[in-house]
């Protein structure tokens, strides 16, 4: 009996220890040049993989018709294309060598972990096709799409962050126009919330950061915060603003009700993506959220009454109310590519086909990421949809750096901030210093 | 030395027939010989040696020493929290679960009307898939308008925040790991209707009570099935992955979308699991030989557990065993 417990014991415990660790040695190579011809035999038939996010229908219908478009002008090409895709997944695909021929992500900050060999190194294909990638894409969507000068990735349409708020809602609290300054943002948040004794009947703001778009690079980029310094060290405990922003939010997580309150309201709240969405269902009065709210509420057939505003600005930075975060959709192509001339040929028209840009920005109100598409005249007039495009051209408006290992920098802030708008950290110098410590010691770890 | 003495003094032909005899031998076991060492020798010994490499699976491996270790054990945030919560679900589900369900074997065995309902109900839950059980446990748990927490409030009586509030999230859990009992459920019942009537009946007749009857008779002929139960029941534990991360995703309301990255634990990191570490660091931080090393701490756990368990006289195995 003893013995056969042990062995079952031995067995039972067999796949704790094969968990993870069985990978292979397949040695990869550093995104360098690739050794691909940039142009398709046109007679060839040829069929490439593409891997992107988009999952709504409306989503899914504009970048079908967008490879539609890329097919009629290039026969011989097909793309087999695969929605809902996340960066785990891609990253997990390419390293598995299973990967597609072309990817698209919508997280910016993925960029470091994109460019370590994973995409293939653009610049000898924008080269070979004659394109100047500084006069053909936005500058900044540029810089977000490079990594210690390796551009590993293109952009293709930018996401801008605004204020979303309820129109019927204001009119009810005597509020005529949107809040532009931190103070403003928190007299309005307490003027449109209804307490009852267990939770909302309406809330004004949800600030917690566990709040869908609430996620604090959406917020501090209002402060200009440098997430790094020059020689990449985190920078957060040496930066009073960082310190001034998580306060404020404290202060307006405490005068709503408190974080517990909060997160028993927020508990009901529905998808991000869907109709249940909380400022659709009007469960809130105010959201931050991206342009593609826009194009979602018209999908939802929600009936809330909105308008658009840029985020509000801290009191002292007033004169700066119009910036915001960017980032951004963005194209490249796997190092496991077997088909990189067709794959570059699908990347480019996604990234420099004016019209096919414009189309699709339009259908799911994002920011194009194209002078040229920027100025076309049928860019979508929508005066909701026009606050991100002022906000994307805005000259105060940043997005976060790129590191080796992705947004880990943002993600161990983000849990700090948890802690911190819940009450759990009482020394808020002692325990920013610590996150600085934990940032660096991941970076040095993924740097190897 | 009288073996050596013996083989030197055996004939060529007999020799000969051990040999065949031992090839025979190994012939038959070769399929567990090439499964143990393809499935676990050579993945273990991969696993030590990749716990020593810096290996991103995309550029070629580094050598780095005890790096790795030193990262996970002294600079890894999340490495404690995760053991500690690895520990207690260890300690109070695998408890919980046992007695639980030795007390459903007991009752639907001793039942004398009805008992088959009561299998059934019991038995039913296990039978949902981990995913689907874990969002409907979420659901009800909701503490914002779950069906929990409605009826808790009809009657006047607090209303956890289940699996947003940190203190709450782990027994939500263990919660949900109770509903799913018909498992154990179903191998005590065994067990228990294994148990000699006629010794039952001695006792009886010596006069002891059901409680003397249980614990003379009862818990001594089913120990070994205790023991199995608290064994597999510690390794089961010790790969707790599905139900925490999918109650922390559905709770926090972060789906699995683009563009959003969610990170195991929530609330506060209560809910994060050594098995979610193995994963997030393999593949989605890409650190193969931290995860590596957080494997080998799970492995080493689930060995001394079982050790500690099964060693004779102290454990849960009797000296009579």
């Amino acid at each position: 009996m003893k013995r056969s417990l042990a062995t079952l014991a031995l067995a039972a415990s067999i796949p704790l220890a094969l968990s993870a660790c069985t990978g292979g040695t397949s040695g990869g190579t550093s995104a360098g040049s690739p050794s691909v011809a940039t142009s398709v035999d046109a007679a060839k038939p040829v069929t490439i993989t593409f891997w992107h996010g988009w999952s709504q229908p409306h989503e899914l219908k504009a970048i079908n018709a967008t490879i539609a478009s890329f097919e009629k002008a290039h026969p011989n090409i097909t793309v087999k294309s695969t929605g809902n895709i996340t960066d785990d997944k891609i990253l997990q695909g390419i390293r598995s060598g299973n990967g597609p021929d072309v990817v698209s992500s919508f997280t910016t900050d993925n960029v470091g972990a994109f460019c370590n060999g994973a995409l293939v190194n653009l610049d000898p294909l924008l080269k070979a096709s004659g394109i100047d990638k500084d006069t053909t894409y936005v500058k900044t969507m540029v810089q977000y799409t490079s990594f210690k000068g390796v551009q590993c990735a293109l952009p293709l349409l930018g996401d801008a962050y605004g204020l979303y708020y309820n129109k019927a809602m204001f009119a009810a609290a005597g509020i005529t126009a949107p809040p532009k300054t931190f103070s403003e943002l928190k007299a309005d948040a307490l003027k449109l919330t209804k307490q009852t004794s267990t939770g909302y009947s309406q809330l004004g703001f949800m600030p917690l950061f566990h709040m869908y778009e609430n996620a604090p690079a959406h917020w501090m980029s209002q402060y200009g915060i440098t997430w790094l310094d020059s020689s990449g060290k985190s920078a957060l405990a040496s930066d009073p603003k960082v310190t001034e922003f998580l306060k404020y939010q404290k202060d307006l997580v405490d005068s709503l009700g408190g974080a517990a309150k909060l997160e028993k309201y927020r508990a009901t709240f529905g998808e991000e993506f869907s109709a249940q969405n909380p400022f659709e269902a009007g469960k809130v009065a105010m959201a931050i959220d991206g342009e593609w709210r826009v194009a979602s509420i018209k999908a939802d057939a929600s009936k809330v009454d909105y308008a658009t505003a840029p985020v509000p600005v801290p009191d002292e930075l007033a004169d700066t109310y119009g910036r915001g975060y960017i980032g951004g959709t963005i194209v490249g192509i796997s190092k496991t590519s077997k088909q990189q001339a067709a794959a570059w040929e699908f990347t480019k028209f996604l990234t420099t086909d004016t019209q096919s840009l414009v189309n699709f920005a339009n259908t799911i109100n994002n920011v194009p990421s194209t002078p040229a598409g920027l100025a076309s005249p049928d860019l979508s007039k929508d005066p909701e949809f026009q606050t991100f495009i002022k906000v994307a051209g805005n000259p105060n408006t940043t997005t976060t750096p790129a590191s080796p290992n992705g947004g880990e920098y943002q993600v161990l802030f983000q849990n700090f901030a948890y802690d911190y708008e819940s009450g759990k950290v009482s020394d808020l110098a002692a325990g920013l210093e610590k996150v600085d410590k934990q940032i660096d010691k991941a970076n040095a770890q993924t740097a190897g | 030395m009288a073996t050596l003495d013996l083989s030197a003094a055996v004939s060529p032909g007999l020799r000969r027939r051990r040999r065949k005899q031992r090839l025979t031998i190994l012939a038959f076991l070769s399929p567990w010989l090439l499964g143990t060492g393809l499935l676990f020798l050579y993945p273990l010994a991969s696993t030590v040696y990749f716990s020593f490499e810096h290996y991103d699976q995309i550029n070629p491996p580094t050598w780095v020493g005890l790096r790795n270790w030193s990262y996970v054990f002294t600079e890894y945030a999340g490495f404690w929290p995760a053991m500690r919560n690895t520990l207690w679900l260890v300690v109070v589900m695998v408890s919980l679960r046992v007695v639980f369900g030795l007390g459903i074997g007991l009752l639907v065995t001793n039942l004398k009307t009805g008992s088959k309902l009561f299998r059934t109900v019991f038995y039913l839950p296990f039978l949902a898939p981990p995913v689907a059980a874990t969002i409907a446990f979420a659901f009800l748990l909701n503490p914002g308008n779950g069906a929990v927490n409605t009826l808790l409030g009809h009657l006047h009586l607090g209303q956890p925040g289940w699996f947003t509030d940190e203190h709450w999230a782990k027994p939500g859990l263990t919660a949900l790991a109770l509903w799913g009992i018909g498992d154990l459920m179903v191998i005590f019942m065994a067990a228990l209707l294994d148990v000699s009537r006629e010794q039952y009946e001695a006792a009886s007749l010596d006069g002891a009570h059901a409680l003397q009857r249980f614990r003379y008779v009862t818990l001594p002929t089913i120990r070994p099935i205790i023991l199995f139960a608290v064994v597999t029941g510690i390794v089961q534990t010790m790969q707790y992955y599905t139900q925490a991360i999918i109650a922390g995703k559905v709770a926090s309301g972060v789906v699995d979308s683009p563009g959003t990255s969610f990170e195991p634990g929530y609330p506060h990191g209560s809910t994060l699991t050594l098995p979610q570490l193995v994963y997030s660091l393999g593949f989605q931080h890409f650190d193969t030989g931290s995860a590596c090393v957080v494997a080998l701490v799970l492995f080493a756990l689930a060995m001394a557990f079982t050790a500690l368990l099964m060693r004779r006289g102290s454990g849960l195995l009797g000296e009579e065993d």
